[in-house]
């Protein structure tokens, strides 16, 4: 390994191995060292791009270290999520949690950095079961099953891409981690490609996203909505880009995670959902494939990492201080929260693309990018999902949370106040970072992959066109919102094929193949254990009285002989024995002579 | 103050609602102004006040298809999965 190369996720995973052996005060202040001292790193690393970490194992070169404009700008946002997340949970007291979440940054850092499939596999199926962890170590009822599931599905995924790149590998004798061909797909281009959309939950294999998000902790949900889906998405731009099917798949899920998340009742599923729908633009963007779609999936990519933990952060802060998480129990919560909900409020208009804030200069280069390319259905439809996003996040989850009556026990709201420091500064923090890249263009812009294009969204027909959007979603919301009301009830999806499925499976398990099985037991205990039994029996006393008895029988009768003709022919009189003996040589001399 | 603020408001809903349809409605006369030559697509440049039109019309489209789903089975009583 290059001397001057340092990994990030190597820090990350030493870190998380040093944490035990640190007691407070300094374990806060080593808690936040790690994380700043991998995004110094990555920071360092995008000053020297090349490639670095090569070993060699086997027949094969690994590497590490690849630092271009493309893994500059995730490994950049990823580290900076990693700071904003572990302050989120400076105030968590298991160290589990923590290293788990390191371990999961790791992961994500490793992915970017990589530059061929086996070290892309090993990174990535770190990120799988750390994340796990972040689901399980939650109390509430219901998060054991969600982590199983979240495990189970991510493993199916692992399995396809490993599938897919021993496929080409064995086809091209190639294991780099590049652009695949976009003219001449094989079997493993799109097994390579199902097992990164499964982490990029791109409809049909995107149900574990919401159901895992709202399950997890509340730190390690904020860590889990940055990570897992912005990773794919990075590993869909170096590999996928430009695959048509993409685009289609990317409009279904803005479309399908939209529609989801206007009928959901618990907060932390609704911003589930909402990631699916906004992840939905990135895809869409990458199956676009031109540089300016590119740059449009990176900057909504960074952006979304940012105002979506901003989010997740202020629903988690909700969910500590109230103990509740769906819509229907809470409320007018803005008396007891106004910190909580101004930041919610920032990263809702930044998610819905409000000027001067993140989403403004990241989603509309994508919607530019398909109508530029003439893929105008798309382009009308990602607005449609746009004005969606503002109701949904902008509106609906702000006055659902905020405004209104508690609809909660009194107690819960009683308790409810604005969350420890750490909490409000990560969501400062975020917020922060959602401002400055919506109103200083160059810190976001010099980070893109293709710098060359340009994109100014601050015309006067995109300002237009955005304020319309936004102010006649309002008053839409303002006529209808009353059947926009949150209902006690769950919405099922395509995760019902796999967890009824399995409760199928369970029944099918216990009922008539333990059935079976008893019966068969029965059976074998009543008619083939008495039947063995009894021909063991048969079988011992043949043996003890037949065989046994013939070679016994003859033995004895051999021996009985022998002593009959010793006892006759051995008396001990010497006369009578040479009688016998000249009798029997005289009878032989006779017989030879005559015969 | 955010509290006092917003109770201010509150205590104004008729002022803020004023306020909300004049935003609203300078918005709209002001996109009339807007050269729209340079936009993509016949109807931006065509008919006036599309992307409010447009924002209004997805903002009910999305409100009562998810109703209408919702309640063609999709919305489920909550211990759906554990019984």
């Amino acid at each position: 390994m290059t001397s001057s190369f340092i990994h990030p996720s190597l820090i990350m995973i030493a870190g998380a191995c040093f944490l035990p052996l640190f007691k407070e005060p300094f374990r806060k202040i080593y808690l936040v060292l790690v994380p700043l001292l991998a995004f110094l790193d990555v920071l360092y690393l995008s000053a020297h791009p090349g490639t670095y970490g090569l070993i060699h194992f086997m027949q094969w070169t690994l590497t590490f270290g690849r630092v271009d404009s493309l893994s500059m700008i995730f490994g950049f946002i990823m580290a900076l999520m990693a700071i904003i997340g572990t302050i989120y949970g400076l105030h968590v007291k298991d160290n589990w949690q923590h290293i788990a979440a390191w371990f999961y940054v790791a992961g994500s850092l490793g992915v970017i950095y990589c530059a061929d499939y086996l070290v892309l596999f090993l990174f990535w199926e770190m990120m799988a079961f750390a994340s796990t962890f972040l689901i399980w170590f939650n109390k509430d009822a219901g998060s054991l099953a969600a982590g199983y599931r979240y495990l189970l599905v991510h493993t199916f995924g692992g399995v396809l891409l490993l599938l897919g790149f021993v496929l080409r590998y064995q086809a091209t004798g190639d294991l780099s981690f590049i652009q695949l061909d976009v003219h001449n797909p094989q079997l493993y281009t799109w097994l390579i490609m199902a097992g990164l959309m499964l982490n990029a939950a791109v409809p049909p294999l995107h149900s574990w996203l919401p159901d895992a998000y709202s399950k997890a902790t509340v730190t390690g949900a904020v860590f889990m909505c940055a990570f897992t889906t912005k990773t794919a998405i990075y590993t869909l731009i170096r590999s996928c880009a430009g695959f048509e099917i993409l685009i289609v798949l990317g409009v279904i899920m803005a479309v399908y995670g939209i529609v989801y998340a206007a009928m959901e009742n618990d907060v932390r599923r609704l911003l589930g959902w909402e990631i699916i729908s906004q992840v939905g633009y990135m895809v869409a963007g990458v199956g676009i494939g031109s540089a300016l779609a590119i740059n449009g999936a990176c900057a909504h990519a960074f952006a979304h990492i940012l105002y979506k933990g901003l989010l997740f952060m202020g629903a988690g802060s909700i969910i500590k201080m109230t103990g509740r998480c769906k819509f229907t129990e809470l409320g007018a919560l803005y008396r007891k929260m106004p910190n909580t909900l101004l930041f919610t409020l920032i990263g809702g208009m930044s998610v819905s693309a409000f000027p001067f804030l993140s989403g403004f200069v990241s989603k509309s280069m994508i919607i530019a990018a398909s109508f530029e390319s003439h893929i105008l259905w798309a382009g009308f439809l990602l607005s449609l999902v746009s004005a969606g996003t503002f109701l949904v996040a902008g509106l609906r989850l702000p006055y659902l949370l905020f405004f209104g009556e508690n609809r909660g026990p009194a107690e819960s709201y009683d308790r409810a106040s604005d969350p420890p420091w750490n909490m409000q500064t990560a969501m400062l923090i975020a917020a922060f970072f959602c401002i400055l890249i919506g109103t200083y263009l160059p810190f976001l812009y010099t980070m893109l992959p293709y710098r060359e294009v340009v994109f100014n969204p601050y015309t006067a027909e995109h300002m237009s066109e955005t304020l319309q959007i936004l102010a006649f979603t309002g008053l839409g919301f303002f006529l209808f919102r009353k059947w926009t009301a949150a209902e006690a009830t769950i919405s099922l999806d395509l995760d019902w094929f796999y967890r009824k499925g399995g409760q199928a499976f369970l029944w099918l398990a216990t009922r008539p193949l333990q059935w079976m099985d008893t019966a068969w037991g029965t059976a074998y205990r009543v008619v083939g254990l008495s039947t063995l039994t009894t021909t063991a029996a048969f079988s011992s006393w043949f043996d003890w009285n037949g065989i046994d008895g013939v070679v016994d029988g003859t033995a004895r009768c051999v021996r009985a002989i022998g002593r009959r003709v010793a006892l006759t022919l051995q008396r001990g009189q010497i006369q009578q024995t040479i009688y016998y003996t000249v009798s029997l040589a005289a009878i032989v001399l006779f017989a030879f002579v005559c015969l | 103050m955010i509290v006092n603020f917003i109770e201010y408001l509150k205590a104004r809903s008729r002022m803020v609602g004023l306020f909300c349809c004049v935003g609203i409605a300078a918005i709209a006369i002001w996109s009339l102004t807007v050269d729209m030559e340079e936009a993509h697509t016949w109807v931006e440049r065509h008919v006036p006040v599309f992307w409010g039109l447009f924002g209004f019309l997805a903002c009910a489209l999305i409100i009562f298809f998810a109703r209408w789903y919702g309640k063609a089975g999709i919305k489920i009583r909550e211990d759906y999965y554990d019984k």
